[in-house]
């Protein structure tokens, strides 16, 4: 069903080296337009390397990246110019400044007026409670909403490609549900996304496709819900080997 | 008005001309300097030297001490504030202390260690009024539109700021580009003001009173800056009679404000109609505002 279109998002052979660590060993993955795709993995397989390295934060050492067939600018504002934006891991919500004034820091490379508007209507949509708190200071928001208002920032330079690095770290069950939730929305409304989690099953349940990264190897790829039955992924991220419902 | 009360007035504003650009920098970009004189010193030998050995007219003069300072903070900004964390204070040390050395010594042109003497005092109350209030209006607007928020972006999280979409570097650059503007225009005001100068005003002691008054006044908050610095000249000058004494005072009024407030006077707050009903509530301190180091 995606075969015969051009990826979106297309990485080649991308290494990422921190010293004589490396991090990214030759990782390939696309992503075509209107999909989710999930990186998963475990601690130190190089997840969020990978998506630091895409944004431009983390230099790359070797190895191409492509937007819509053109090549991905090496530094992070211009990535963002180009159409892609992170949610990075652990938030990193600006603290002393307001719910809104995140919101506008994200959609700082925008001049449209009128859109941007539009686009936090959109934001406030698919989270309400942000606009209940649209005056509270980021840091008095729980960590649930902070994720939220991660996700909501970078929703706001309208992204053609959204990265999510982790959006379950650190919540309560129920609210990443909830999040997942309105992440399958934001997709539906038309957003790319690609997801990397550390919550497999969840990523799984969530996305189209998946890739399985292991200390900087692409281990697997395939369809979500192969990878779902896939007894060697059960038994390394699902928790296989217990007793299944 | 007596002279005296004039002459207040106009030190007064001139300091505040310096104090909104040190907040711009300090207090709302983030980066830390020790070394603002040497804008400071820019400012006041550009104007001394253009109006006395080159005919210049007092404003064209004043307005190319900003602009040199704003361009010697410009090329020292390019290498050091592309690294994040406290380089620039460090550069900024070193930075203010060859320029007063470079005075000092460059004999011909600066008249090194005698200083230079008879600058017209073209300073006036309304003059300085008038720069003042340009000046901080184009503060406050500053502060409060993208070109701000981009600032206060750097300050809080760069990281963050750099994966939205913020050029940070760049951002940093242009804050201290124009907080050495507004310094210069602080210093060729004042070489009219005082009409005569020499390299020892500009010394570390003036650099580190510069950033204490912002930090006294409240790291960002731009009226806290200019509270801050009213503060401090009115100290300094009312106890000017009992002069000995007159540094322990300063030095008790800014440990005392370092350990009831640590934010500073207004903190993060600026005066204003919200201020006002903020201290009528509880006030809860921002999460992440704190004193400055």
């Amino acid at each position: 069903m995606t075969a015969p279109r051009p990826p979106l998002l297309s990485v080649r052979d991308l290494c990422v080296s921190y010293g004589a660590i490396k991090a990214v060993k030759k990782v390939s993955l696309d992503v075509f337009a209107g999909e989710i795709v999930s990186v998963i993995g475990a601690n130190g397989a190089g997840k969020s390397t990978l998506m630091n390295a895409i944004m431009g934060d983390v230099r790359r050492e070797s190895g191409d990246i492509f937007l819509d067939g053109k090549p991905l600018a090496r530094r992070s504002f211009q990535v963002v110019a180009q159409g892609l934006s992170l949610s990075p891991e652990g938030r990193k919500v600006f603290a002393p400044l307001t719910v809104m004034e995140n919101l506008m820091m994200g959609a700082f490379p925008r001049r449209d007026r009128h859109a941007i508007d539009d686009d936090l209507k959109r934001v406030f949509t698919l989270f309400p409670r942000l606009e209940e708190r649209r005056q509270q200071y980021a840091g008095t928001l729980s960590g649930g909403e902070q994720q939220m208002l991660a996700i909501g920032r970078a929703l706001m330079s309208r992204p053609r490609v959204l990265l999510l690095d982790e959006p379950s770290l650190g919540l309560a069950p129920i609210i990443i549900k909830e999040i997942f939730r309105e992440l399958k929305l934001i997709n539906e409304q038309g957003t790319t996304i690609l997801l990397v989690e550390q919550n497999a099953r969840q990523a799984l349940l969530l996305s189209h496709r998946a890739y399985v990264l292991q200390t900087g190897n692409l281990l697997k790829e395939g369809l979500s819900s192969d990878l779902l039955q896939d007894p060697d992924i059960e038994a390394a991220y699902l928790g296989g080997g217990h007793k299944k419902p | 008005m007596s002279n005296y009360t004039e002459g207040i007035l106009i030190l007064l504003m001139i300091n505040g001309i310096a104090a909104m650009g040190v907040s711009l920098l300090t207090g709302f970009t983030g980066i830390f300097t020790l070394g603002h004189a040497a804008y400071l010193a820019i400012g006041s030998y550009t104007t001394a030297i253009l109006t006395l050995d080159y005919g210049f007219h007092w404003l064209p003069a004043v307005i190319l001490g900003g602009l040199l300072a704003m361009i010697v903070g410009y090329l020292v900004g390019l290498p050091t504030l592309k690294l994040m964390g406290d380089y620039y204070a460090i550069a900024s040390i070193g930075l203010a202390e060859s320029i007063r050395l470079i005075i000092e010594n460059w004999q011909s042109v600066t008249n090194g260690a005698r200083g230079i003497p008879g600058i017209d005092t073209f300073t006036t109350l309304p003059i300085t009024a008038g720069f003042f209030v340009v000046m901080a209006y184009g503060a406050f607007c500053l502060i409060n539109g993208r070109i701000g928020r981009a600032f206060k972006a750097c300050r809080d999280d760069h990281v963050a700021a750099s994966l939205l979409g913020f050029n940070t570097p760049r951002y940093r650059v242009l804050s201290l580009s124009i907080s050495a503007f507004y310094v210069g225009i602080a210093g060729g005001l004042y070489a009219g003001f005082i009409s005569f100068i020499q390299p020892i005003m500009f010394d570390m002691l003036k650099s580190t009173e510069m950033t204490s008054v912002v930090v006294f006044g409240g790291l960002g908050s731009m009226s806290g800056a200019l509270l801050g610095t009213t503060i401090i000249t009115l100290v300094t000058e009312l106890f000017r009679p009992i002069s000995q004494y007159r540094m322990l005072i300063y030095g008790l009024v800014l440990v005392l404000v370092m350990v009831f407030r640590p934010e500073g006077l207004l903190g993060r707050h600026e005066v204003g109609p919200a201020l006002f009903r903020k201290l009528t509530r509880r006030v809860t301190p921002a999460p992440g505002e704190r004193g400055p180091l």
